[in-house]
């Protein structure tokens, strides 16, 4: 009996250590979004192609995803063979020596055909620290029933005096009809986000070139003051805590005239399933002031793999698959090129299909190529990013300052005391930082 | 005329009681009709109360999306486990300070819940070492004991306070026929404490059940609670809400019917003291 149970436990443990050398359990840890989603019902392609490998999806709320990766890389923690990173992660995390550089993707990878801005954005010393995953911009996009009926046409590439005249214009509040919906809610990724590409065309900045905070200058007063007193003209009641979700359901419900925002939002206010205005929506660049720089952003979710991982072979094989070209053919040919993960690749752009099926493909290509991470602004910067500032106490200062500007939008504070406080609060903090004396 | 107006404040109370019990339920009903819409119904304005396209297509999805027979099992576990594992320490904590004070027992009893004004995140790091060096990351012990821990001051507290409606002198009566300190607590204190105790362990499971701090940071997939499922449909950028919905209402189905059901001993026990 005993034998027979030494027999028992050892077969068992024989198994445990053989399937735990068969296979290579990959821990992804990934954004909650539509085309991750779908990555992660195409995946059994990738496992028939390595049969040694296994996959094993954790999926968060983009917040809950910073903060838990933030702390497992800051730490060492080993819990995460891929992290899901953005572009503000990426040139941080890489300088902490905190991400192992994709040198090895394979030859059929073809990484000069990644769009050159995107590229930039997750390189650091010509090294590539992530893999762009899907990228994007943002756009204007606009209902055309309404600027017909207002008389108006959309320029493809408007000034902002062109965007608050029509938005004034399509404006009827009876009717719940507002003219323009713009971010408001706190957040550095969310007000901010706007803000900041916004007074980039403004001829605004964070920074000086010695880290000195610019809030006290003329131009982020004109950018505040523009966007304060266009949203009480034309903008919907409540704007201080509307974030993207809520501009989405504002403006498939047919309430917004204009909505400034993610390129990724195309494919959603163009769906007839889910968008009740699909068939009356335009596209067109975002606003400048003829300074040479226009108000979009630039994002892109990237796959990267921490330093911290024992399965860098494994994890860059996985990576070379989800960001290949093949990728976006699999995707093609499961759902349809409209669903196809855009804004990463020049040859998709190329793609005679993709062009036939997103009619927002161009407009997002250009707006991804006007954007440019490492000269973001009018006046010379000493940062990367064109809606953040890639430095590590930009999340607590965006969010701290996107809080006083939403106050300014919801009237509690008026723009030039939001202002002062953005001034003294960065300072500040930039000061305890280092940054300045 | 007396009963008339007896029968109109009773009448007053019930509907004042009604209102403020539906007000509190109507964000769940919410959530729970916006997980039969589709996404477009469920973003859509004005939003429809009931008539709308009834479907089930948000469970199936999360069900095709998820494991979440695994979540709901790591749940249970981490929820009674934690509690359990909080009563064995508390209970003899409690009685100590109930029934053998000292003269820094107030002083103790007051730290212990000053432990619970910390901010959570102050103390991430440290734990997250600690947990990443006891190779305790993403496994359902580690957060059955971070969560003792966490939920252990309220624990002593409720049960102190239990403890001491309980006259002194039927221990002493027991500790004179012979009874043990351990006898004294189990076959004595413990059956006259039961209502105290019983929610106690209620509120302790839904507090753990609920916690989605150290359950979504301590965390990956292997000992992941209905928190993190939970959390795995919200997005800033996209539309989930129907999904979300769905999600929400099954990760608050099981201690939704648990309440229900313990509802009476929850508030015998809740208002013990009170009516003593």
């Amino acid at each position: 009996m005993r034998r027979l149970a030494c027999a028992l436990i050892g077969a068992t443990a024989l198994l445990a250590v053989q399937q735990a050398a068969a296979a290579t359990k990959l821990t992804i840890a990934t954004v909650n979004n539509g085309d991750m989603i779908r990555m992660q019902k195409l995946t059994d392609d990738f496992t028939a192609r390595n049969p040694g490998i296994e996959l094993d999806w954790v999926t968060m709320e983009e917040n809950v995803l910073r903060q838990k990766v933030t702390t497992d890389i800051a730490t060492k923690g080993g819990q995460y063979d891929i992290m899901t990173i953005g572009t503000y992660e990426v040139p941080i995390w890489a300088k902490q020596g905190w991400l192992v550089p994709l040198d090895n993707l394979g030859p059929s990878y073809d990484v000069d055909d990644l769009l050159p801005s995107i590229r930039n954005g997750l390189s650091l010393g010509g090294k590539l620290y992530a893999a762009p995953f899907y990228g994007e911009s943002s756009m204007t996009m606009y209902r055309e029933d309404l600027f017909e009926k207002a008389g108006l046409t959309m320029p493809e590439a408007p000034s902002w005096d062109f965007i608050a005249e029509a938005a004034r214009k399509i404006t009827d509040k009876a009717h719940e009809v507002y003219g323009i919906c713009l971010r408001g809610k706190a957040g550095w990724g969310e007000n901010m986000a706007f803000l900041t590409a916004m007074s980039n065309s403004f001829g605004a900045r964070w920074f000086d070139m010695k880290w000195q905070p610019q809030f006290d200058g003329k131009a982020w007063k004109d950018t505040l003051k523009f966007y304060v007193d266009l949203m009480h003209d034309a903008g919907p009641p409540g704007a201080s805590s509307n974030g993207f979700n809520e501009n989405l359901a504002l403006f498939q419900s047919g309430k917004c005239g204009m909505w400034i925002d993610a390129t990724v939002a195309a494919s959603f206010v163009s769906d007839p399933k889910e968008s009740k205005v699909a068939d009356k929506v335009g596209f067109a660049l975002a606003p400048d002031r003829g300074l040479g720089k226009r108000a979009n952003w630039l994002w892109a979710w990237s796959l990267a793999i921490p330093s911290g991982s024992n399965k860098k072979a494994a994890a860059e094989k996985f990576i070379a698959w989800a960001t290949s070209k093949d990728y976006l053919k699999l995707v093609a040919s499961k759902d349809g090129w409209a669903n196809v993960p855009p804004g990463t690749r020049k040859s998709l752009y190329d793609n005679p299909a993709y062009r036939k099926a997103a009619a927002f493909a161009d407009m997002t290509l250009k707006s991804i190529q006007a954007a440019d991470p490492t000269h973001p602004t009018v006046d010379p910067v000493p940062y990367v990013g064109v809606q953040f500032v890639a430095i590590p106490q930009f999340q607590g200062i965006g969010t701290a300052v996107g809080q006083q500007f939403s106050a300014a939008l919801a009237g509690t504070t008026s723009v030039d005391q939001a202002l002062k406080n953005a001034q003294a609060l960065t300072e500040r903090e930039m000061k305890r930082g280092g940054y300045i004396k | 005329m007396a009963r008339a107006v007896t029968r109109r404040r009773k009448l007053a109370f019930t509907l004042v009681g009604w209102t403020i019990g539906l007000t509190l339920f109507f964000p769940i009903l919410w959530a729970i009709l916006t997980s039969f819409k589709s996404e477009g119904e469920a973003i859509a304005s004005p939003p429809s109360f009931l008539f709308f396209h009834w479907t089930l297509e948000n469970y199936a999805e999360v069900q095709a999306r998820s494991d979440y027979l695994l979540y709901a099992l790591n749940s249970v576990v981490i929820s009674l486990g934690s509690t359990g594992l909080g009563l064995l320490v508390a209970i003899p904590a409690a009685w100590s300070m109930a029934f053998a004070p000292s003269k820094r027992t107030k002083d103790i009893l007051m730290w212990m819940l000053s432990t619970k004004m910390l901010p959570p995140v102050g103390v991430l790091v440290p734990i997250y070492l600690l947990f990443r060096d006891f190779g305790l990351l993403d496994t359902r012990g580690g957060l059955v004991a971070v969560l003792m821990l966490m939920n252990l001051p309220i624990i002593v507290w409720m049960l102190y306070t239990y403890f001491k409606e309980i006259p002194g002198e039927i221990l002493e009566a027991a500790r004179m026929d012979g009874a043990t300190l351990a006898k004294e607590i189990v076959h004595v204190l413990a059956p006259m404490a039961v209502p105290g105790i019983a929610s106690t362990v209620l509120l302790n499971i839904i507090l753990a059940w609920n916690e989605a701090f150290w359950t979504l940071n301590l965390t990956a997939s292997d000992a992941a609670p209905l928190s993190a499922f939970i959390a795995s449909y919200s997005s800033p950028e996209g539309l989930f809400w129907a999904k979300l919905s769905a999600a929400s209402t099954l990760a608050i189905a099981p201690i939704l019917v648990m309440g229900w059901f313990s509802q009476k001993q929850l508030v015998r026990g809740l208002t013990f003291g009170a009516v003593k």
